[in-house]
């Protein structure tokens, strides 16, 4: 129907004045080749950008990490399965799980927390609150693991007091998950924050007048308001709570089969000039990053639209 | 349900949102809050909602002090300016959501529950939204949803802030008279918030004439409109121009001419006189007339609107004259002015 409508009067224009119709319309084809977006850079300034991009990523990244792969089955897959089935890879494989099993779940009820205090409600000393949560991201994580140790070790303020009752947290499994909480407690609430603060407490307000407690309105209403970005925060920070070094180095004591996380034990592979079995470890390290990273953007790919809805309402 | 708010004042960080409002609301009325941008109308409707906790004053339903109660022991019902919907959760489910969230014993059964949201949907006339999410939506479509799940609680008050406020002009009128007549079906007392005093006049029962966190004045529409208690509802409500003018024994004096005794009771002195577009007629005889010289001449619905500037201060007022006359006069011209409104100057 539609293209008998657009169809019919061409058909019988006389040749001339089809001719000047033609030039005419390739002459607008022509002025929009040439007409641009405003923002657009010329193409070879945009092929230089796109191409050092992607260059420098493929350098830091994608190469060390292909590098890591190919060397940890260079040796073939039985040295690859013979250096994870070691026990003392076994032992940083479980304790590395063990510590994201705290940290994680600690960290999104204080992320949680914090977010909701700071987008909520007003109070003194919350642009100084704000502060403190980017502190892990600032300092070393060796200063968190050396500050650990000062409160708790031996020597320590509290460390003592602590023996005397029969608990250990330095050079054992509650200092390496203080300190992988420390480093890891941004996470969740850099990405709640922004996204509370944007809803404000409009919706808690309905659901309060239509008579809901306070704690239905959290379970109803804040908590399925933000549960992407949640999720999101929550895979960052294992991601990197699994990868922790250098506050889990300080505070862990090296001690292999005991205190040694995975990050700790493919140091010691490495130092020890174990190379396929530090790569061995490495890869499966680097593995459960991927996936953690892969979740992420497969959720973005299928709820992103949902999202956006629902920000921009 | 009547409420009845006495000497309630509400101040932000020392700045005083609401300064001493008192105001009795009748069982089953319909009351409009009017005021320009700022005067407290939001304060006042979140204090009665229980939403914001005064700094003094009291809140009665009924004879309960309000103020002893939590948000959700008043059961009210709130509509907020931009709706707040629960995006997550379909029409249905925000609509249900005060029913399920009520403690075991109060909550009717799932089905009982389904049929409420349903009628609801009906009376909303949108039955065949119940699984969208609210995103998927008009404005206007949204507004009804958030009404309608603001009375699914069967909340004794009904309090809309700027129920309208987001909607086009077409829109905003159907919903008006929706509304009206639901308010004549449901008689839930409602108290609403606008500032546009067209949707004020024709809604409501009375209107409460609001300016910096005062109450200027309540009555009926015809009573604001015709006796406006203060200068700020004079020139608020309704087209108005003022002049300057001075009374001396009763007569009225602008630029040293007599106006006739139109002010008879008020002191002596200065004073401000409000006329209205339709207050002034066309005259060939000056005694007591106004004269100014016309500046512009506009076209305004049925009439035509001649602004004069008056006098040596060239005070500006406007003159409505019926359009079909066809008549565009210049120059000087004379009106006589047939109704105005005195107030002392201080
Ligand atoms: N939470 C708050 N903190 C500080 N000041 C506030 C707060 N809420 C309102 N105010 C102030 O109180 C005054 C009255 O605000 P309110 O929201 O009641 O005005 P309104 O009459 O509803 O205006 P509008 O028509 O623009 O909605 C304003 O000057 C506003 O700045
Ligand atoms: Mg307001």
């Amino acid at each position: 129907m539609l293209r008998e409508v657009s169809a019919r009067p061409v058909a019988p224009v006389p040749r001339p004045r089809f001719a000047r119709l033609a030039r005419r319309r390739s002459a607008d084809a022509a002025s929009a080749r040439r007409w641009q977006p405003p923002t657009t850079e010329r193409p070879l300034a945009r092929w230089l950008l796109i191409a050092l991009a992607l260059g420098f990523l493929g350098f830091v990244l994608v190469i060390p990490l292909v590098l890591v792969f190919v060397e940890a089955l260079k040796s073939g897959i039985g040295v690859y399965v013979a250096a994870l089935a070691d026990p003392d890879a076994l032992a940083a494989i479980r304790l590395t799980l063990l510590i994201s099993a705290i940290a994680v779940p600690a960290n999104l009820v204080f992320g949680l927390a914090a977010a909701w205090a700071i987008a909520k409600f007003q109070f003194v000393g919350k642009s100084f609150l704000i502060t403190l949560i980017d502190l892990p991201f600032s300092v070393s994580p060796v200063i968190a693991g050396l500050v650990f140790v000062l409160l708790f070790g031996s020597q320590g303020y509290f460390g003592p007091w602590l023996s005397d009752l029969g608990i250990e947290i330095v050079f054992a499994v509650p200092g390496i998950a203080l300190a992988t909480i420390f480093v890891t407690f941004p996470f969740v609430a850099r990405e709640l924050i922004p996204l509370m603060q944007e809803q404000g407490s409009g919706d808690e307000e309905a659901a309060i007048s239509l008579g809901a407690s306070g704690w239905k309105t959290f379970w109803l209403v804040t908590l399925p308001n933000v549960r992407w970005a949640l999720l999101y925060g929550v895979l960052l920070c294992n991601a990197r709570a699994m990868g922790e070094f250098g506050a889990v180095s300080v505070i862990s004591g090296h001690i292999r089969g005991v205190t040694d996380t995975m990050p700790l034990h493919v140091e010691i592979l490495y130092n020890e000039y174990a190379f396929p079995a530090a790569f061995a470890v490495a890869s499966l390290l680097a593995l459960l990053a991927l996936v953690t990273l892969s979740i992420k953007s497969f959720l973005e790919w299928r709820h992103g639209a949902s999202l956006k809805a629902q920000r921009s309402l | 349900m009547d409420i009845s708010v006495r000497r309630l004042c509400k101040e932000f960080d020392r700045y005083p949102a609401l300064n001493g409002v008192s105001l009795e609301v009748g069982s089953g009325e319909l009351i409009a809050l009017l005021g320009p941008s700022g005067s407290g109308k939001t304060t006042l409707l979140r204090l009665i909602a229980g939403l914001e906790f005064p700094t003094s004053g009291s809140i009665y339903f009924g004879k309960e002090d309000a103020s002893q109660k939590s948000v959700q022991e008043r059961n009210v019902g709130f509509v907020f300016q931009h709706y707040a919907l629960f995006r997550h959760m379909t029409v249905i489910d925000n609509i249900s959501f005060g029913l399920r969230v009520r403690g075991r014993r109060n909550r009717p059964s799932d089905a009982a529950i389904r049929k409420r949201a349903s009628d609801l949907l009906d009376l909303i006339q949108l039955p065949n939204v119940a699984n969208r999410f609210p995103h998927q939506l008009s404005g206007g479509q949204r507004q009804r949803v958030a009404l309608a799940r603001a009375l699914a609680i069967e909340p004794r008050v009904l309090l809309l802030d700027e129920p309208f406020g987001a909607l086009d002009a077409k829109v905003r009128k159907e919903l008006r008279r929706w509304l009206r007549e639901l308010h004549e079906r449901t008689g839930h007392t409602t108290i609403f918030v606008t500032h546009d005093q067209e949707e004020a006049m024709e809604m409501s029962d009375r209107v409460v004439v609001m300016s910096q966190g005062r109450i200027e004045q309540v009555g009926t529409p015809d009573e604001i409109y015709d006796r406006p208690a203060s200068p700020f509802v004079f020139s608020f409500i309704g087209d108005s121009g003022e002049l300057a003018v001075t009374i001396d024994r009763g007569e009225v004096f602008l630029d040293g001419r007599s106006l006739g005794p139109l002010a008879e009771g008020l002191p002596d002195g200065r004073a401000r006189m409000f006329l209205r577009p339709h207050d002034l007629e066309i005259t060939d005889d000056p005694a007591g007339a106004i004269s100014g010289e016309v500046a512009t001449v506009r076209r305004h619905a049925a009439t035509r609107r001649i602004e004069i500037a008056v006098g040596e201060k060239r005070q500006r007022i406007e003159v409505a004259v019926p359009a079909t006359r066809g008549f565009v006069p210049e120059g000087t011209q004379t009106f006589r002015p047939v109704r105005c409104r005195l107030f002392p100057a201080n």
